[in-house]
């Protein structure tokens, strides 16, 4: 990550999160907080249609945490609208995120066999 | 054969005229150095529809009927309309020619669709099997964009070497008699109280594949570059003419990268052409527009030849202009199973002298 980047990524991390554990939360809920926070306003920020934007300013900082989820969630979600809400919307919704959470998940599957039997 | 010339050139004995032309861009491209030579340019890309497909089958048809009626024909006078775009089953002509009644053939060559028209409607006028022939193409960003990559809000990074898909059209009429275009009466600042010339297709190569491995969908230029070169290098050799010959040797979508690769091969092919030589991928967005590699698409060289070079032509600026729409005949589907891209160009010579 070049310097613009690694900025975006520390406001988003460390800034959103400082204001919660000041008023007494644990880290571990502050997180949780600043995790929901992320996501809902990567998803607005989309649909307004400024996300792109900022992912072209910022790139891997915007996109490493959770927001480059919530971002193709919802880019299928506006774009395929108009091929209705059950083939458009419902068919293509995962069609980016779709094969992370496959690669993911399988991956993540075959790791905690290896950890089983090595355990 | 008589009207064949080597391998893979034909040439026009009865020269179809272009009387008439007309190109619509969008606001992206309204923004470019080109912007001038465009007869419209849309305020906003949805250009009244609800869906992207709609705004550019509406563009294509609205450069269609602005076309003919540029040309001072009337539309029962049109004996077949030739069209292409980029989307699936040429979704964007077949709907634009839903509405016009005219017999229609859809045509698929990627990029390099507006050549591709223009030689089959030369060819059609030149065996006399038609007198007006309305030949098209056009490609809009939003629907390339979602059919080709990803979904527009999806915050991906564009490589240096990627280009931007026009949202343009361009139309022409290509007819066998007279000078028919009422450009000057109807039209363009341009062209008021000068002498028009009449512009003819004197010659047309059809070009072959070249495929030379790349699988890289975002190294269009590099891959399309090779096949421009052929069949520059086949023409020149076909007709017997040096590059000295043409004003201007304009290539469809090669885009900056892809430009430089194209001097290169021809430098290395003992072709220096680079006074005469452009591509519309590069000329038709500022650098400061953020398009990386330049433009591409059908419409891209459809609406700078049917704006610029035509008009140009006409008020004789230009007179012999030798014009390439490059293609990239991939797929969704061949991408994805690691195919590599087959690329193709064709070439039309225009000429203001109306002799061969």
């Amino acid at each position: 990550m070049n310097g613009r980047q690694i900025l975006v990524h520390s406001f988003i991390n460390e800034q959103v999160q400082l204001p919660y554990m000041k008023d007494g939360m644990s880290e571990k809920n502050a997180g949780a907080f600043v995790t929901v926070i992320l996501v809902c306003s990567a998803q607005l920020l989309t649909g307004f249609g400024v996300f792109d934007t900022i992912g072209k300013f910022a790139g891997a900082g915007v996109f490493v945490p959770i927001t480059g989820f919530a971002n193709s969630m919802v880019a299928p979600a506006i774009e395929y609208k108009k091929e209705g809400p059950v083939m458009g919307v419902g068919a293509k919704l995962f069609s980016l995120a779709g094969p992370v959470l496959v690669c993911g998940i399988s991956a993540g599957t075959i790791i905690g066999v290896i950890y089983y039997f090595m355990k | 054969m008589k009207n064949k010339l080597g391998k893979q050139t034909l040439q026009f004995p009865l020269l179809p005229r272009i009387v008439g032309s007309y190109s619509i861009v969008g606001e992206k491209e309204g923004k470019g150095p080109m912007a001038q030579w465009f007869d419209t340019i849309l305020d906003e890309d949805t250009y009244g529809e609800k869906t992207w497909e709609k705004a550019e089958s509406k563009m294509l048809k609205q450069s269609m009927l602005q076309a003919i009626q540029k040309s001072g024909r009337e539309k029962e006078n049109i004996d077949a309309v030739l069209s292409g775009d980029l989307i699936n089953q040429i979704m964007s002509s077949s709907f634009m020619a839903r509405d016009l009644a005219i017999p229609f053939l859809g045509l698929y060559g990627a990029c390099s669709t507006m050549t591709e028209s223009m030689i089959l409607g030369a060819l059609m006028i030149d065996g006399q099997y038609a007198s007006n022939i309305l030949v098209g193409a056009s490609s809009h960003y939003c629907t390339a964009e979602r059919q080709f990559r990803l979904p527009l809000e999806h915050g991906n990074q564009r490589p240096p070497s990627a280009q931007w898909t026009a949202t343009a059209s361009g139309a022409m009429v290509l007819s066998s008699t007279d000078k028919g275009d009422a450009a000057v009466k109807q039209g363009k600042k341009q062209a008021q109280g000068k002498e028009m010339r009449e512009v003819y297709i004197s010659h047309a190569t059809v070009g072959k594949i070249i495929d030379t491995g790349i699988k890289d969908a975002n190294q269009m230029g590099a891959a399309m570059a090779p096949a421009a070169v052929d069949t520059i290098v086949r023409h020149l050799s076909d007709t017997g003419r040096g590059p000295d010959f043409y004003d201007m040797i304009l290539t469809g979508d090669l885009g900056l990268i892809g430009k430089d690769i194209a001097l290169d091969l021809l430098s290395g092919r003992g072709l220096d052409l680079t006074a005469v030589y452009n591509d519309c991928g590069a000329m038709m967005y500022d650098q400061k527009q953020d398009t990386h590699s330049g433009g591409s698409g059908c419409g891209c060289s459809a609406s700078i030849f049917c704006g610029y070079v035509y008009d140009e032509m006409r008020l004789g600026k230009i007179n012999n202009a030798l014009l390439i729409s490059t293609g990239a005949l991939l797929s969704t589907i061949s991408s994805q199973q690691g195919e590599s891209i087959p690329g193709i160009a064709h070439a039309v010579a225009v000429t203001t002298k109306g002799v061969i």
